[in-house]
């Protein structure tokens, strides 16, 4: 019995009868939540803010409705100075789609700074964001890790109340 | 069974069956379905009519475009007219497979199940990498424009800074597991390449080049389990599953060391907690670790407790993970040589272990003699970890 399972060359797939191409178009308007509401409204304000938690009294950025760990609503709110250390960088070569693109792009986790952290906790309020201002290299010889960065702000008459408010990160 | 688990009934797997995995199939996903489900009710000389209950896996709705895989794939996997359960936790789904047809028949409510994990990954057009942008925060994450690999890259980045691994440590995994393909038949990506090929090959997302990864695929995989009175009557060499544990992480990715992979060790803990193993690293003999990645293979294994924290790096180096090594590791060749049908590759894993545990696997089978093996998925947001234990 042989392997079932027959191998087509693209181009011998596109000759084929019975093959269609097919796009979905799908809309979505999604509300960002009670908790997000406020985080993206301080983003517009040029401030990062997290949230409490009454339990375990880890901050959360990006803030949340609830812990998850403990499973219990959230307390206060607090303002972040913004200010932190990568915690991991890439350097991206392709788009969302594989494309290649132009000019690499350099992405981060970067480890908030917060009151109450010293900055080797394994959970810890942190951002997904670009980094600017680094190099490729710096990220190869393993240089950003640990750096300290501030976030680059748009400017005010230009932000929306969204996570790319915030430009990138920057050293400094 | 032991401590942690009231089972009604022990549970074996008793036959297994594969499909080629290859970039592009001319099957549609139910006749992958089908074709895998019949090889391994053929391999245990049983038809749809002796079968109860079927499980089916697969990770991803968008790559059909179908917004009911279970569905979809029910009639090819022997779905008509039975009990039938579909699970998805993404990258994780493959060994959730055998774990969720073991509890059906461990509860009592099934005598013999037959489990289908298949993904046709290739349909997604012009490439699947567009519809894994669903799987992103659409307020937080989606607006930066990032691709998948950005986040292992980034995991991998951070193993290795934390861990000081070179890539080159890395790349033998690749090496390795594309050599172990050699010998199985039903692999996409078999080569005989170096370390050198590794870094030489395009680079996506630093520190992930191309022979880093392994390749979209399209394939299918199945097992039938059955209860052990069931069992014993269709084979003499029924694979015992010992143990089985499964764990999820938060989906906020950013918030936790990535260096470390807690979420796959609770699972194994589980798992060996079920089976009553102690000390994996001593008792366990051979592993299927997921490895859609090559640094996922080393960071499997410490998080399964088969390596201690970044250790893995130094005993592949010394040869420990060969297939003559102390413990073989991804003996069939792993994801990174057979390729990647998200939910069939943790099912094709389960099932390498079955036939290794039986003296089955060929020219593959490991040469020192076989008493427990573990095999382990991962995947959703780096947070979703699947283990499953088997022994003869």
């Amino acid at each position: 019995m042989g392997i079932p399972g027959r191998y087509v060359k693209e181009e011998e797939l596109k000759r084929m009868a019975g093959v269609i191409e097919y796009k979905p178009t799908a809309k979505y308007a999604y509300s960002a939540g009670q908790a997000l509401s406020v985080f993206l409204k301080g983003l517009r304000e040029g401030k990062i803010v997290g949230r409490t938690c009454n339990s375990c009294r880890r901050i959360m950025v990006p803030p949340r409705e609830f812990c998850e760990y403990c499973h219990s609503p959230a307390g206060e709110w607090v303002e972040l100075p913004g200010t932190g250390r990568v915690e991991t960088a890439s350097v991206s070569y392709i788009s969302a789609r594989r494309a290649k693109l132009r000019e690499p792009e350099v992405v981060a986790i970067i480890r908030l700074d917060a009151p109450g952290y010293r900055g080797d906790e394994p959970d810890f309020p942190g951002i997904f964001h670009r980094l600017c201002g680094v190099t490729e290299e710096e990220v190869k010889g393993g240089k950003v890790f640990g750096a300290r960065v501030r976030p680059r702000w748009r400017p005010e008459g230009e932000r929306r109340g969204s996570i790319t408010d915030i430009e990138c990160f920057e050293r400094w | 069974m032991r401590a942690n688990v009231h089972v009604k009934d022990r549970v074996a797997i008793v036959g297994a069956g594969l499909t080629l995995f290859a970039r592009r199939l001319l099957e549609t996903p139910q006749e992958l379905a089908w074709e895998a489900a019949s090889r391994a009710l053929d391999s245990a000389g049983l038809t749809l009519r002796d079968i109860d209950c079927v499980v089916i896996g697969s990770a991803v709705d968008a790559f059909d475009g179908v917004h009911m895989k279970g569905e979809y794939l029910a009639d090819g996997a022997g779905g008509f007219s039975k009990p039938v359960i579909r699970v998805a936790v993404g990258g994780g789904t493959g060994v959730m497979v055998p774990i969720t047809a073991w509890w059906h028949a461990a509860s009592g409510l099934c005598k013999t199940v037959l489990a289908v994990g298949e993904e046709k990954m290739s349909h997604a057009y012009p490439h699947p990498q567009g519809v894994f942008a669903y799987i992103w925060h659409p307020i937080l994450e989606r607006p930066l424009g990032p691709n998948l690999i950005w986040i292992f890259a980034l995991e991998m980045a951070k193993y290795m800074h934390e861990c000081r691994v070179s890539k080159e440590d890395i790349a033998l995994v690749s090496v390795k597991n594309k050599r172990n393909a050699l010998d199985n038949p039903h692999a996409q990506a078999p080569a005989n390449i170096t370390v050198e090929d590794v870094l030489k090959s395009e680079t996506l997302v630093w520190p992930v080049q191309l022979l880093d990864i392994s390749p979209v695929s399209d394939g299918a995989a199945a097992l039938v389990l059955a209860r052990e009175s069931v069992a014993r009557k269709i084979t003499d060499t029924p694979v015992w599953v010992e143990g089985v544990g499964f764990a999820l992480d938060s989906s906020f990715w950013y918030n936790r060391d990535l260096s470390y992979p807690r979420y796959v060790e609770q699972a194994a803990r589980m798992a060996y907690k079920m089976a009553g193993i102690e000390r994996p690293w001593k008792e366990i003999d051979v592993a299927e670790p997921h490895d859609p990645f090559d640094y996922k293979e080393l960071h499997n294994l410490e998080g399964l407790m088969l390596a201690r924290r970044c250790e893995a790096p130094k005993l592949l180096r010394e040869g420990y993970f060969e297939r003559s090594g102390e413990l073989p590791v991804s003996p069939s060749g792993g994801l990174l040589g057979m390729g990647n049908p998200i939910a069939a590759s943790g099912v094709m894993k389960t099932a390498e272990l079955f036939w290794q545990l039986r003296y089955e696997a060929g020219a593959r089978q490991v040469k020192k003699s076989l008493h427990k093996a573990v095999a382990n998925s991962w995947g959703d947001l780096m947070q979703a970890g699947t283990v499953i234990v088997l022994s003869r």
